[in-house]
Order: structure tokens, then C-alpha cells, then sequence
């Protein structure tokens, strides 16, 4: 037998494998967010919500990319089961939502307030239902799982000059080994590849991948343009700016280390877009932690790995988020926020295959059920992105 | 600790691992850059000169422009380098019309 690397998941109907098993409690709309969040307080820890500000009174584009998002966690390998929580006017189909859980053979409830009879109704039942679904859920075991089963979702915030050096080589080690096993690995925050877009387009394994991440970027140059605006206000940031970090082009260069050195460019998709290629995936995600966070689990990430020099407390509904800091100062002083501590690169006292070791093994043994700092916290942010105007 | 961390060959700064103080010498692969400013830990110092216009090379890639002469041992920041990325400030368009509401008749 061979010493394949895996970890203990739930394997789907759909062939996928989780790292989760959450009761996911899914408002349709902003309007019925507070009834799905009463849902699934009732039902922790199994039960999650995705309490989301969108889903009516949104144009073309934004409402799909709402839409979107919102079935890909419905089909999510880390949810179990599903109750869809809808007010019953709004522009987000409840059923559509349904739809998606069932196509991935997951257990749903649907349920809406205009026609449960009101607040106090409708939260009553969907505590029924939710419990329900998660006696259901509850008796599935986890099974071994190859590591190639895995897709990791890499995110840097709070950078400061320790992320490039420490945190985001260690990351982009763990990168190259997942690759080399078979695995997924997705990079997001277009911005914050400017200035390194030449590193990445050089290892795309279809010329056509390299042509559309430099559209990307150069579509993100010019909204800048066209709003007469100089990107320098937002990135880097001003924590980012005090850490030593003077410009965009600095930033992205010590934030792309994290795709690895050499793990291919295997494909460039849209915000919550399947990713469906082994390799490195770039996904087209705004730099704002939790609307890119969300935009890569709704991909498939079941496992996201977020570097930070200055701390950040950011998580997920579904997917564990494990913090790793170079800082030695952020990882004393938030402690409580941080699963690993890389700071040992920064005084050579450790190297980058021990971090990157340590590092690989926690990711396995979180895929396997470990609980990071963010899900011990309550942290669950959850942002879709989007364009336009609300109408 | 070193007090400061050169990544690739071809960089003409480094990063600072402390706070380095005016005054002292450092000794970077075997060239000595003399500490003019003092420099925060995790800021950039300058170890040859770097001229106005010219690339400021960390990772072994440039990460924008000086807009000033720069000298070995000077701080490098914000007030002296500049990106070259996403500056709609210094590009933009014509302003077009917008449209807005009509005036109330008089």
C-alpha cells in the first residue's frame, strides 16, 4: 500500500468530498436574513446561515452573481443539508435554490414567511425542519479521502512586510505540495495580482488562461481609470502602508507567493464559479477579505487558508479559515485569532520546509474536523459581491 | 537576527527585520551601505542609489517608481516611490456629463 496524504471527509452524492457537515439555513433575500439567522442559532453547531444584504431590487449581472452564489453553497460538498428560507416576493427563486441542493442529493426544506403567517411562524418551523434535516445529517461518517480531493482557497489580509516574507512562501509551499499530490488550489483579489501578473501568466498551462488574467487586471486598471480615481487609496491599504508596504505592485508580488512557484495556471473563472480543473485556479474576486473569502468557497474551497500579518478575525459559514501569521507580535497579541505562528522564518529559527510542514499537516488535520480559531470564535462572515446600484 | 533581508540578487533595497538608527553601517553581501535615515522594521532602505524615474527593485521585480533622488541609506516609502498601477488620478478620462434630474420649471 502506498503512503497516499489524505484526511477524514464526508463523502457527497455528487462525488465530492466535504470537510463540513453544516444544516445550511439560506434567506433568499436580506428580508428574511433575521428568521435564517434565528434558524440557525437554534441549531448550533451543525446549523449555519448566509445572512446576505442582496437578493431583490438588484439589475441583471449582480442578481445572477447573487443567485449564483447562493445555489453554489446550496451544492457545497461541506453542506449536508439545506432549508431555504424565502420572504415570497422577492427576485431570488426559493425553488431554483432548492433545485441546486437537490441536484448535488442533498435533503431541503423550503419555507416562506409571507405564507408561514409571519416572523414568529416562520422561525418556529424552520427550527422544526432545520433539527430535523440535522438528526438526519448527523449519523454520516467521515471516510479517508485522497488529499488530490481537496480544493485550498489562499487569501492574504491585514498584510503587512512579514506576509511576503514568512506567511505567503509558506502558504505557496503547502501550494506546490497539494498540486504536485493532484489537488485544487484557488487564488483570488485580482488588485492584489497587479504588479505580479507576469509570474503567474508565465506558468498557464493554455495560452488563453494567460490572456484572460491579464484582461482581468487590465479591466480593473480601467474602472479605476474611468472613476479618475488612483487605486493607491484602497491598496495597500493604510494598516499596510504603516507595515512598510509602499505600493500595489510591492504588495501583489508578496501576496502572489502564495499560488506556489510552481504549480501550473490551469484556469481563470468568474466570482463563485465552479472550479473544476486540478491546478491553480485564479478566481476573479474584488481584495475585500470576506467578499473574497466567500466568492472561493462558493468555487468549491472546502478548506481556506488566510495569511495575515497584522491579524484579522474573518471566517466562513461553511468552510474552516486557518490563520497563520510571520508576525510574532500579531500571533502574542491575538492570539486567540491565530492557528499558526510562521514567526520562526523572520529570526531564522525556522525554515521554510519546517513551517511549510507544519502547515500542510494542519490543513489535513482541519479538513479532518480540527476546529480553527475563526469557527471557535462564531466567526462566519459572509459578503457577495457586487457591482451595481441597488435599483 | 540580521537587521536586514535582501530577497533577490537583483533588488536595490532591502527590508528591515528592526529598527535600524541613523548612523550605523550595515554590511549587505559584502557592500557596506551607510544608515542615513532611520528606518522602521519592516520598511525599505536603499542600498545603492536610485534614481528620479528609476525602477525600485524588490522580489526581483519592480514595485514602482522613485519619484526622487534617492541615496544608499535613505528610507524608501511613500514619499519617495510611487506605483505605476491603477493611478486613474493621473489618467483620467474627460469628465462625461452626468445625467441628473430635471430642473423644476421657473
Amino acid at each position: 500500500m502506498t503512503d497516499r496524504l489524505g484526511f477524514q471527509g464526508f463523502r457527497r452524492p455528487d462525488g465530492r468530498v466535504g470537510t463540513r457537515n453544516h444544516v445550511l439555513v439560506v434567506p433568499t433575500v436580506i428580508c428574511s436574513s433575521v428568521v435564517a439567522e434565528r434558524v440557525a442559532a437554534a441549531t448550533q453547531p451543525i446549523g449555519t446561515a448566509l445572512p446576505h444584504l442582496a437578493g431583490c431590487g438588484q439589475l441583471g449581472p449582480d442578481m445572477r452573481v447573487t443567485h449564483e452564489t447562493l445555489a453554489a453553497y446550496c451544492g457545497h460538498p461541506n453542506v449536508g443539508a439545506v432549508v431555504v428560507i424565502a420572504l415570497g416576493c422577492e427576485q431570488v427563486v426559493a425553488q431554483s435554490l432548492a433545485d441546486a441542493a437537490r441536484k448535488h442529493g442533498k435533503p431541503v426544506e423550503v419555507l416562506a414567511i409571507q405564507a408561514e403567517g409571519g416572523t414568529v411562524r416562520a422561525t418556529e418551523k424552520g427550527i422544526r425542519v432545520a433539527a430535523a434535516l440535522a438528526e438526519q445529517i448527523a449519523s454520516q461518517p467521515r471516510e479517508w479521502c485522497d488529499a488530490s480531493e481537496l480544493v485550498l482557497s489562499l487569501k492574504c489580509g491585514g498584510s503587512d512586510y512579514t506576509s511576503g516574507l514568512a506567511s505567503n512562501p509558506t502558504l505557496g509551499r503547502v501550494t506546490d505540495r497539494l498540486v504536485s499530490l493532484g489537488g485544487s488550489a484557488v487564488l483570488g483579489e485580482i488588485a492584489e495580482i497587479m504588479g505580479a501578473e507576469h509570474l503567474l501568466a508565465s506558468r498557464a498551462t493554455r495560452p488563453a488562461d494567460a490572456t484572460k488574467l491579464i484582461q482581468i487586471i487590465t479591466r480593473v486598471e480601467t474602472e479605476a481609470r474611468a472613476l479618475g480615481l488612483d487605486i493607491r487609496g484602497t491598496q495597500p491599504s493604510p494598516g499596510n502602508i504603516r507595515g512598510g508596504l509602499t505600493t500595489i505592485e510591492e504588495k501583489s508580488l508578496g501576496a502572489t507567493h502564495k499560488g506556489g512557484e510552481r504549480a501550473p495556471l490551469e484556469d481563470v473563472v468568474a466570482y463563485a464559479a465552479p472550479i473544476t480543473r486540478k491546478g491553480l485556479t485564479v478566481m476573479d474576486t474584488p481584495g475585500l477579505d470576506v467578499e473574497s473569502v466567500t466568492g472561493m468557497v462558493g468555487g468549491g474551497a472546502q478548506v481556506v487558508v488566510f495569511t495575515t500579518g497584522l491579524g484579522t478575525p474573518t471566517g466562513n459559514p461553511i468552510a474552516p479559515v486557518i490563520k497563520i501569521t510571520g508576525n510574532a507580535k500579531t500571533a502574542r497579541q491575538m492570539a486567540d485569532n491565530i492557528d499558526l505562528d510562521v514567526s520562526g522564518i523572520m529570526d531564522d529559527s525556522e525554515t521554510l520546509d519546517s513551517t511549510s510542514d507544519r502547515l500542510f499537516a494542519e490543513v489535513m488535520a482541519v479538513a479532518s474536523g480540527q476546529p480553527t480559531a475563526a469557527e471557535r470564535l462564531g466567526h462566519r462572515e459572509f459578503a457577495i459581491h457586487r457591482r451595481n446600484p441597488t435599483i | 537576527m540580521k537587521p536586514v533581508l535582501v530577497i533577490s540578487a537583483r533588488d536595490n533595497v532591502a527590508t528591515a527585520l528592526q529598527p535600524i538608527e541613523v548612523g550605523r553601517n550595515l554590511d549587505v553581501n559584502g557592500v557596506t551601505v551607510p544608515v542615513t535615515e532611520s528606518i522602521p522594521s519592516g520598511h525599505k532602505i536603499a542600498l545603492r542609489p536610485i534614481h528620479t524615474g528609476e525602477a525600485v527593485i524588490k522580489y526581483g521585480s519592480p514595485i514602482g517608481l522613485a519619484t526622487k533622488e534617492i541615496a544608499a541609506g535613505m528610507h524608501v516609502h511613500t514619499h519617495n516611490l510611487a506605483s505605476t498601477r491603477g493611478r486613474g488620478d493621473i489618467e483620467a478620462p474627460e469628465p462625461q456629463p452626468q445625467p441628473r434630474l430635471a430642473e423644476p420649471s421657473a
